[in-house]
């Protein structure tokens, strides 16, 4: 379904990304994890298409298809969807309003007729129950004084809406209370089929105890240094990042 | 010529253009005494310069240039009815007064049902017919001593609105006052003149709507005085779609007493250049009032908003909220002035003033003010200037939504707040198609910000 060829990205003219290569298969699960500062985050923004990141080399292609050649929106449409590390506050705009303009969107894109008020409601009631979120929540303005916890909780509603066939969750886990994790956990888990891939990108083990991944993939300095199944995941929460750092390959000289 | 020279030529033809018409300006014997102080006090003073502190962003000399004429008296307007089809409110019923180039027009005008002892006309018949009932606050709450365009429509206004509401009385449907500025060779120049009072613990809906159509270039200077008894409760509207020639500069001024709760939305979209001047003032204890507005000039607009709120009274309230949205090489002013006296105490005063610029060479110059000579008052004042949120933007994108839609989405939200105090639906709804129907099309990266 993605397949990355040795992605370099820019971002203030730092380097930041030295070399990706990563290949995900339909239906599976993926888990990024990486110490701060890894470009764990830049390599999810890059994939959903934000323009300050400077492509300097490499290749995405999403069901065969260029995904860096196309606009963040188009990107959308095709069915690729990020739940943002900090999902941004839009007073004014409501959840409701928000969510149906984009489910259309994508709808107008895939040739197929916009959802009218009344079948959208139905459709998003029980999704919003899955995640918690009660009846008042769709008035509210998009992610308008939500706490931690409820934006991370909205990010996976919207996942569960639009669909997507390719979720990269970035740093879904971060900030939420044992409850909420369980909630937002049990939602990705809902959405897990053999057609949809994820990529969960996250710095601790926490999430993974409950999204279970296929394969993990540890990202060091812009490069992925190490692979394995859920267990590295576990090795790593156990036993921190130094021991991957010492026996990672450093082909550059450290720096002073 | 200099601006200078400019102004004190126009300033000459304005009083030779009263000496001449001064005779045939109709009128009770009370009013002709006042129309020549004011014309006076405009004489000594004549038009503010960019040296006066209230218009130092604000060039006149554009204005002033144009030798408008007055449209011919007697004259059939000959605007037709479904032009003002536009100007109305889908199902929102409202007794209507309309007036052409400054003259009430029978033909376009129409008065619903209303409660006994309610009085909406113009107010040349009252000069007419009752000029007693307007004698008390007819040039007493505008004060034309210290302004030239106020001293301008009190020596010159021929008619306006006239609203009386007695005391206790619900007026439920609004009250819609519209002022048509058209001129065909000739610029044009009318002066309405609106007045208004409520009596003790009556209430209304007032709309003015200030209509005209490009490429007409025409000049309305319009005076709105109110006053609000005991416990009186007054929505106003003031909406502004002049066409995109003309120049609009409006004063409204609020005496307020006890207890009484004014609204002010002003809301400017249309005119070259404009200038809405909303001045309140309360005069006893308990009173509120909210001045809600929204500028959004685009191309070369310009939009001047200038507002006073005179906490003469103790234990009153009030709350500023004005929004700017400036596009292309447009420019708007907001200078809200805030003064709370001395015996003022328990005043509370908000005033907000937040600005989006929709391209780079939009301008907005933001002048919040509070003077507070009370101690124990809450008040406080912020103001903004900024562009549309970026991360906003790719977080609306990054969900399917194109570019285009996304910068409308979020700049439409911006207006929201002021939109969101407007009480009544179809007003409210208008507003909304209003605002939709300015937003800057096919504004991408390379364009606007």
């Amino acid at each position: 379904m993605l397949e990355i060829k040795n992605l370099q990205v820019k971002v203030g003219g730092k380097e930041i990304l030295k070399g990706i290569d990563l290949s995900i298969g339909r239906g599976e699960v993926h888990a990024i994890m990486g110490p701060n500062g890894s470009g764990k985050t830049t390599l999810a923004q890059v994939l959903a298409g934000r323009l300050a990141y400077e492509v300097t080399g490499g290749s995405v292609r999403f069901e065969g298809k260029d995904l860096l050649a196309m606009r963040p929106e188009d990107r959308a449409r095709e069915g690729v969807f990020m739940a943002f590390q900090y999902p941004v506050e839009i007073p004014g705009v409501s959840n409701a309003y928000f969510l149906k303009a984009a489910l259309n969107a994508i709808r107008k894109y895939r040739g197929l007729e916009e959802i009218d008020a009344m079948d959208f409601m139905g459709l998003v009631q029980d999704k919003a129950k899955l995640l918690g979120l009660d009846e008042t929540f769709m008035k509210r303005g998009l992610n308008e004084g939500f706490s931690g916890g409820e934006k991370k909780k909205n990010e996976v509603f919207q996942m569960a809406v639009l669909e997507p066939k390719f979720c990269i969750l970035d740093e879904t886990d971060s900030g939420l209370d044992i409850d909420a994790l369980r909630l937002v956990a049990n939602g990705i888990n809902t959405m897990r089929s053999p057609t949809r891939s994820m990529l969960v990108v996250t710095h601790y083990q926490r999430l993974l105890d409950y999204v279970i991944p296929e394969h993990v993939h540890v990202l060091v300095d812009g490069r992925i240094v190490k692979s394995g199944d859920a267990d590295l995941a576990r090795n790593l929460e156990k036993h921190g990042y130094g021991w991957i750092l010492e026996e990672a390959p450093r082909p550059q000289p450290a720096r002073a | 010529m200099t601006n200078v020279a400019v102004a004190l030529d126009a300033k000459q033809t304005w009083i030779a253009e009263f000496a001449s018409s001064e005779p045939d300006l109709a009128g009770p014997a009370w009013l002709r005494p006042i129309r020549k102080q004011a014309i006076a006090r405009f004489e000594a003073a004549g038009f503010p310069t960019q040296k006066h502190e209230d218009w130092r962003f604000t060039n006149l000399a554009p204005l002033l240039r144009v030798p408008f004429k007055p449209a011919i008296l007697g004259r059939p307007d000959g605007v037709l009815a479904e032009r003002l089809e536009p100007f109305s409110f889908g199902v929102l019923k409202t007794s209507r007064l309309v007036f052409v180039n400054g003259q009430f027009s029978p033909r376009l005008s129409y008065l619903r049902p209303l409660p006994e002892g309610v009085r909406v006309a113009s107010l040349a018949e009252i000069l007419r017919n009752d000029p007693g009932s307007v004698e008390k606050d007819l040039a007493r709450h505008a004060k034309y001593e210290d302004d030239a365009f106020v001293a301008l429509n009190t020596s010159f206004f021929t008619d306006g609105g006239y609203i009386e509401i007695p005391k206790g009385t619900v007026v439920e449907e609004p009250i819609h006052l519209v002022f048509v500025s058209t001129s065909h060779e000739m610029p044009t120049v009318s002066h309405p003149r609106n007045v208004v009072r409520l009596g003790a613990r009556s209430q209304a809906t007032l709309i003015e709507t200030y209509a005209g159509w490009a490429p007409d270039v025409t000049f309305t200077n319009a005076v709105t005085e109110i006053s609000a008894g005991p416990g009186s409760v007054l929505d106003h509207y003031k909406i502004q779609r002049e066409s995109e020639s003309a120049y609009h500069i409006a004063t409204m001024t609020v005496d307020q007493d006890r207890d009484s709760n004014v609204m002010c939305h002003s809301m400017a979209f249309g005119a070259a250049l404009s200038r809405s001047y909303v001045h309140t003032n309360f005069h006893a204890e308990g009173g509120s009032v909210a001045l809600n507005g929204l500028f959004m000039p685009s191309g070369v607009q310009q939009a001047d908003n200038y507002t006073r709120i005179d906490h003469a009274a103790p234990a009153c309230t009030s709350v500023e909220l004005y929004r700017g949205i400036l596009g292309g090489k447009s420019r708007g002013v907001f200078n809200g002035n805030i003064y709370v006296r001395k015996d003022a105490q328990k005043t509370v005063a908000r005033q907000t003033n937040k600005n989006l610029l929709l391209s780079k060479e939009a301008f907005v110059d933001s002048t919040p003010g509070l003077e507070i000579l009370a101690d124990d008052v809450k008040c406080n004042h912020a103001s903004t200037i900024g562009q549309l949120d970026e991360n906003a933007i790719f977080y609306l994108r990054s969900r399917g939504i194109d570019e285009e839609a996304a910068r409308h989405i979020l700049t439409y939200a911006f207006a929201s707040d002021v939109v969101n105090q407007v009480k009544v639906a179809p007003i409210r709804i208008k507003l909304d198609q209003l605002i939709l129907s300015r937003l800057p099309k096919g504004a991408g990266p390379g364009e606007g910000l």
